[in-house]
């Protein structure tokens, strides 16, 4: 392969995920329809390709210069099934917040297509716009600042239904707010009250029953128990399967706690600087990682449990995560890996089956970016 | 991986220290409550625990458990008021520093005892270079002209493997990473050799990989000088891969002590307990996760009796009355269990199931 300069990195960094089947919609009302579709469980509901964000950085207060970008999400494609929870992990700054905000629409793609049952909502305005904010709902991470103090309970749970009338007529608001709070386990009565008089816990449930209002069939969870005490995240972990089953939802679920994250996942995306590094089911990541990074990350974590502790490998990473603002070129792991080799900074390794696991139908074989993928064995937490 | 062998654990002697024996620090009965509008807070209500050199000892609670509070005690770094200590003794070498004056207090402060905050940015001055932070240390306590201590903040920076430490001593802090600027923080603690560091959620703030380069670096350093090591964390994850000893709150008290190894295997408190089962297992996947009921005591008013009750599933009319003492731990026969402890009128039934 000839030299790649930066600038000539493919941006197809993942050739072999599933077409995508594209709905063949030529008005409003046929896209609307089109977003209303049943999709059958184990089907494709969210479809994610070649997707793009990159901050430009400036310089200069008046006369704003663009003088390079911090390329917080570089080249990522995924799909996520109906009914199923994927896994999104890595480390702080890798762009997994910055991924849930494409697809909610609250960021601008700098390039690339999130297809929603088959339309690019990338590419959607109006009803039909709308009609997505309304299937794709999310729940934040923190559930101290993203409730407003100043509005109660009630308000804040009926609040979509202001953008959204028909799913709730303004008379039959109030039940279906009381009904909200019961699904989550808050006392209904509580309706009148205000976010600071809940406890962390609580006010996650608040945000949950905000997140339920629409009745939407993908729900984004960037971090939705990181700011719990321990006690409290098991919890919300359960009322959030719950939910899962009883309305039948899919769930893209962030986080950085890998026992969580593997508890509640059926499979597990690895991301890095921009890129997704590994991704496949959760034994495939957690008991056949075959990117060093994966397998770092595995073995960093702290297992609670005394005994496992004397028995392992642990690599320690030597350095920090680079800048995504000038990743390193080639593989962007390569600053890090003990495996690097010349080829690692010319090519970038793309996110596919590795040929030599292509034929085999072990557990290593799955989606993996490295151009030495293999299999180590380390003991880790999950 | 450093591991920590606590039978090379012998105090090294030091000049000076030769008739003082026993452990290292030892926190007796330790109260301390906050006069806030809201009423009197209650934060740490009657906490025992010791620590030896060349030991860790990890302190487990969840938020508001009172973990911070008494480190800031121990380190007498509380504001008082609206902080008062109506009850309590914190003895270093066996002298109570609550007696001791605010001079004597300060003179051991840095040089005797260090402690670790979990933020470094917002510990470290911002406007004034690593290097000369570092070299303070030296210049204020031991004298050292400004060149000397230079000399001294770049072998600390090597030490604690900041790469090309002499072209960076004059860096300021933002110019660090956060896992470099927390071994900063752990130069900074080490500087003047204490005999004790306190490390308050060191980690908490970085990634995964820098975590377990910056345990692994404390725990290096602290094996090497014999240190004894407080670890105030609420993962148990941390605690099982550095610490020799656990001590865990609930609302202010020390609910149960044990050496690591036995309280994963046999804890004997229901708290502990509820803890460890929560922790999400490959075995329970698809299976609803263990969950403790209910919230976190509010230290305005914590319930009457043992402070766990309304959460507990063992709880008897006894803990809604009378408060359980740390009472020491034994085997089914009576043997001694070192070490362990547990405030729960039921621990028989909790460790002897
Ligand atoms: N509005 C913005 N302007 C400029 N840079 C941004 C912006 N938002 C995010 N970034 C940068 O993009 C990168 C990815 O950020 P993102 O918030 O997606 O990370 P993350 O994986 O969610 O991290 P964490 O685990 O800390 O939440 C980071 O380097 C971040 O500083
Ligand atoms: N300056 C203060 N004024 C009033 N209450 C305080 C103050 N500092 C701490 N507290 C309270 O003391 C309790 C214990 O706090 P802390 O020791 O920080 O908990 P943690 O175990 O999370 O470290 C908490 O309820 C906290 O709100
Ligand atoms: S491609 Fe090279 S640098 Fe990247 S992870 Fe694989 S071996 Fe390491
Ligand atoms: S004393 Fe009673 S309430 Fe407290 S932990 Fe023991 S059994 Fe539970
Ligand atoms: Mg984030
Ligand atoms: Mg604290």
């Amino acid at each position: 392969m000839a030299e790649l300069t930066k600038a000539d990195e493919p941006t197809d960094a993942t050739p072999n995920v599933s077409e995508v089947d594209v709905a063949d919609v030529h008005s409003e009302e046929e896209a609307v329809a089109a977003l209303d579709a049943h999709v059958d469980r184990g089907e494709p509901i969210l479809q994610v390709r070649n997707l793009v964000k990159h901050f430009p950085l400036t310089q200069g207060i008046v006369i704003k210069r663009q003088i390079g970008a911090v390329k917080a999400v570089d080249g990522i494609s995924f799909d996520l099934y109906q009914g199923e929870t994927l896994g999104i992990v890595g480390e702080s700054g890798c762009g997994k917040s910055t991924v849930a905000k494409l697809l909610m629409n609250l960021e601008q793609a700098t390039a690339g297509e999130i297809f929603y049952k088959g339309q690019d909502i990338t590419k959607l305005s109006g009803k039909a716009l709308k009609a997505v904010r309304r299937n794709i709902q999310m729940i934040f991470q923190d559930p101290y600042t993203s409730l407003n103090p100043r509005m109660t309970v009630g308000d804040i749970i009926g609040e979509p239904f202001d953008i959204h009338p028909e799913v709730a007529p303004k008379g039959d608001r109030r039940r279906k707010v009381q009904e909200l709070l019961d699904v989550v386990g808050l006392n209904p009565e509580y309706i009148n009250r205000y976010p600071h008089q809940f406890s962390g816990g609580q006010r996650q449930r608040i945000g949950i029953a905000r997140g339920l209002a629409l009745n939407p069939e993908v729900i984004i969870c960037d971090e939705p128990v990181s700011a719990l005490d321990v006690s409290v995240q098991a919890q919300v972990i359960n009322l959030m399967e719950g939910l899962q089953d009883e309305f039948n939802l899919s769930y893209i679920f962030i986080a950085h706690d890998l026992s969580i994250v593997r508890h509640i996942s059926d499979r597990v995306g690895v991301m890095y600087l921009g890129k997704m590094a590994e991704i496949g089911t959760d034994e495939q990541i957690y008991d056949h990682p075959t990117h060093p990074y994966t397998q770092a990350l595995l073995s960093a974590v702290p297992v609670p449990d005394p005994d496992a502790r004397d028995h392992r490998e642990r690599i320690i990473l030597t350095g920090d995560v680079p800048s995504p603002a000038n990743p390193p070129s080639g593989c962007r792991f390569r600053t890090r890996c003990w495996k690097a080799q010349d080829k690692c900074a010319q090519e970038v390794p793309l996110l596919a089956v590795p040929e030599r696991f292509k034929s085999s139908d072990s557990p290593a074989a799955h989606e993996s970016a490295c151009h030495f993928a293999e299999e180590k064995d380390v003991v880790h937490a999950g | 991986m450093t591991i920590i062998d606590p039978t090379d654990a012998v105090p090294a002697p030091r000049p000076g220290d030769a008739e003082k024996t026993g452990p290292l620090l030892e926190v007796r009965d330790l109260h301390v409550e906050f006069k806030t509008r809201e009423g009197v807070v209650r934060a740490v209500n009657g906490v025992n625990y010791s620590v030896n050199s060349g030991e860790t000892l990890a302190v487990l609670g969840e938020s508001g458990s009172g973990k911070s509070v008494t480190a800031q005690a121990i380190m007498g770094i509380l504001d008082m008021p609206p902080a008062s200590i109506p009850k309590g003794e914190i003895r270093f070498y066996g002298q109570d520093m609550l007696k001791m004056s605010a001079e004597e207090r300060r003179k051991l402060r840095g040089a005797r005892i260090a402690m670790i905050f979990q933020d470094a940015l917002s510990s470290l001055n911002p406007v004034l270079s690593v290097g000369f932070q570092l070299g303070e240390m030296f210049r204020v306590h031991q004298g050292l002209s400004r060149k000397e201590a230079k000399a001294k903040a770049i072998e600390l920076m090597d030490r604690v493997k900041i790469p090309a430490a002499a072209a960076r001593v004059n860096d300021y802090p933002h110019q660090f990473s956060g896992g470099m600027r927390q071994r900063i923080m752990i130069a900074m603690a080490l500087a003047l050799e204490p005999d004790l560091i306190i490390a308050d959620e060191p980690t908490t703030a970085l990634d995964v990989t820098v975590q377990a380069q910056v345990m692994d670096l404390l725990a290096e350093l602290q094996r090497e000088y014999r240190m004894g090591l407080i670890l105030i964390t609420h993962d148990l994850g941390v605690v099982a891969d550095v610490a020799d000893k656990i001590a865990v709150m609930y609302a202010g008290r020390i609910v149960e002590t044990a050496p690591v190894h036995e309280l994963y295997k046999r804890p004997a408190h229901p708290y502990t307990r509820g803890l460890l089962d929560s922790i999400p297992r490959l075995d329970q996947k698809g299976r609803e996760l263990y969950a403790i009921k209910g919230l976190p005591p509010n230290l305005l008013k914590v319930p009457s009796g043992c402070a766990f009750n309304p959460r507990c599933e063992k709880a008897q009319d006894i803990c809604r009355t009378e408060r359980p003492l740390l009472v020491p731990v034994t085997e089914r026969d009576g043997t001694e269990l070192p070490g362990r402890a547990s405030a729960c009128h039921f621990w028989k039934e909790t460790i002897h199931g």
